[in-house]
């Protein structure tokens, strides 16, 4: 069991790292240029010569370009009617169509984003070259904080790590004590002399430490593998986790107490388990959920512990910055195992 | 039997589930020192019974000391002066014998020390001390019950549970068993045991045969014998059985 409980949520943070990404690196593109002139060959070579596409098809006829977005062929269509370049000498609008595949929704609206951008860059140079002097009236810059090359993995691999010690806090500890309800062996436990809070701690500090062990190898996994920046204390993760972890243990040991096979207590573990991670801001972000959802995440400790260990390793957060979600963990933590000792019964 | 020390009482003891009544007015008083036999078919209601005096189950109502505790608000006291060895097989499997002794001495509050000559001595009783560090998983079911029984007596109780703690077991172990339950009756510590080998019965110094929730007769086997015109505690019980049924 043990090695399986240490290689398991190692190889997770690899694949997990590695695939779950929004970035998209090739869009399937199909053209349609029925203007045929230099300025639309113009626009369709901005596609061309973009790292970002990939052109899957070439049609004179707009419904084959349909057709494959039908089929899932080609993620985004760009048509380009007969008087596309007329209209740019006369100094009319253009027009250009975009069409999108967009079944995964964020996925289309980073797709648009990249089209977009490319139009616009094009725009751009045509303005110059009418009248040269005039320039754009406003020019942008910008530099993102704290992850300047707006990597994935560096947003993803700390609240990955939040997943991996949240699953074993929660599973190892929970199916334990069912485990020995299905045994028996804890009628023999209930007929000695054994305190509750006894008990309970009993079942608490082995999984707490493994847990801890697993969070320390997945930092040195992130730092050595993914060059995740701890711009942070490194102990300040490790106290954080340490509360944190009271608290899953905690949900974990009540379930347990609650329900009397493995089964059930698998059951509901996932459940809680699979809310608490969709609505905690790891995939998405929490301040873009409804407002009763993120009032939900008022009770959701995972919630908590990514946005404390996102701001300590990426922003190099300190102990004052951390303190109010840090104590609300811990009066979390204390009243989940207040609750499982008294719900756990020495007496049928 | 004559100091009338009793470490068990039970008046009027009384369980229900909803509307099913599994013990019906008990009423028993155990020895110190003896061998109590607690007699019923399957269902008869003695699991219940033994469940509410170990401290496991609150009973519906009556009156019920154990080592002088009483078992509805003193029910952690009474645990420090009993053992228990359970129908189902209760060691830890994955750990080993020296292991299990270790966790359950531990509980009890013994000292590292007194664990080690305790481990020692039981196991050089049942003569396996060369399988201390072996997983209890890999043993024989015989030797694993009589563990069991060891661990259950390890802290010298004032009274020990056996709920049917040769349920599966073969002739030879089962003799083997009951010079165990003899040994632990001679230093003193008063036992409780339900079975439904009536050859085991044979065994007790008394019996208590219990019939649909309710205790039919008590005595010692020699006297129920007589009383039923039985030449064995199996035709005693049969009698007893089909008289209800």
């Amino acid at each position: 069991m043990l090695p399986i409980i240490f290689i398991i949520p190692i190889v997770q943070l690899l694949i997990l790292s590695y695939a779950v990404t929004f970035e998209i690196k090739s869009i399937k593109l199909s053209i349609t240029d029925n203007d045929n002139t230099v300025a639309s060959r113009r626009l369709t070579g901005h596609f061309r010569s973009s790292p970002f596409y990939n052109i899957v098809g070439e049609s004179s006829d707009q419904r084959d370009g349909a057709e494959m977005l039908h089929k899932g062929s080609a993620h985004q269509m760009i048509v380009l009617l007969p008087g596309f370049e007329k209209a740019l000498v006369k100094g009319q609008p253009a027009h250009v169509q975009v069409v999108t595949d967009a079944i995964n929704g964020s996925a289309a609206a980073l797709m648009n984003a990249y089209t977009l951008q490319i139009i616009y860059d094009y725009n751009r140079e045509i303005l110059a070259e009418v009248s040269p002097l005039a320039g754009l009236p406003v020019k942008l810059t910008w530099s993102y904080w704290f992850n300047p090359q707006l990597d994935y993995k560096t947003y993803m691999v700390p609240g990955i790590l939040v997943l991996l010690v949240t699953i074993i806090g929660m599973f190892l500890s929970g199916m334990n004590v069912v485990r020995e309800k299905e045994l028996g062996t804890i009628e023999q436990i209930n007929v000695t002399p054994i305190r509750k809070h006894q008990f309970i701690a009993g079942k608490l500090i082995p999984f707490w430490i493994i847990a801890l062990f697993e969070l320390a190898i997945g930092l040195l996994v992130a730092r050595l593998v993914f060059s995740i920046p701890i711009l942070g204390n490194i102990f300040l993760i490790f106290l954080v986790a340490s509360v944190y972890l009271l608290v899953v243990m905690g949900i974990g040991l009540f379930i347990s107490t609650l329900t009397n096979t493995q089964q059930q207590s698998m059951f509901i573990s996932w459940f809680v388990l699979v809310i608490f991670i969709l609505m905690s801001g790891l995939f998405t972000p929490a301040e873009s959920m409804p407002q009763w959802a993120q009032n939900l995440n008022m009770i959701n400790p995972i919630a908590y512990f990514i946005s404390i260990i996102r701001m300590i390793m990426l922003k190099g957060s300190g102990i004052q910055d951390i303190m109010i979600p840090l104590l609300i963990l811990a009066g979390y933590g204390s009243a989940v195992l207040s609750l499982s000792v008294w719900r756990y019964r020495k007496t049928i | 039997m004559g100091n009338n020390e009793y470490v068990i009482e039970a008046e009027n003891l009384v369980k229900k589930f909803g509307s099913f009544v599994a013990n019906d007015n008990l009423t028993f008083k155990v020895e110190k020192g003896e061998i109590f036999g607690f007699l019923g078919a399957n269902g008869a209601g003695k699991t219940t019974a033994i469940r509410i005096l170990c401290g496991l189950l609150l009973p519906t109502s009556g009156k019920i000391t154990v080592a002088g505790q009483n078992v509805y608000t003193q029910t952690e006291a009474i645990k420090k002066q009993i053992g228990y060895m359970s129908q189902r097989f209760s060691l830890y499997e994955d750990l080993t014998i020296n292991e299990n002794f270790r966790f359950y001495g531990g509980i009890y509050g013994m000292s590292r020390i007194k664990i080690k000559e305790k481990t020692a001595e039981m196991l050089d009783r049942l003569g396996i001390e060369s399988l201390k560090n072996s997983i209890v998983a890999s043993l024989p079911l015989g030797i694993r019950q009589k563990l069991s029984f060891s661990v259950a007596i390890m802290h010298s109780p004032q009274i020990v549970f056996l709920d049917e703690p040769t349920g599966g077991v073969d002739p030879i172990t089962r003799r083997q068993f009951w010079e165990l339950i003899y040994e632990a009756a001679a230093k003193g510590i008063t036992v409780f045991v339900t079975t439904h080998y009536m050859d085991e019965a044979e065994y007790c110094n008394r019996v208590s045969i219990m019939v649909d929730g309710r205790i039919e007769a008590l005595d010692t086997p020699r006297n129920l014998k007589d009383k039923f015109q039985a030449k064995n505690m199996d035709e005693v019980f049969l009698k007893l059985a089909r008289k209800a049924g």
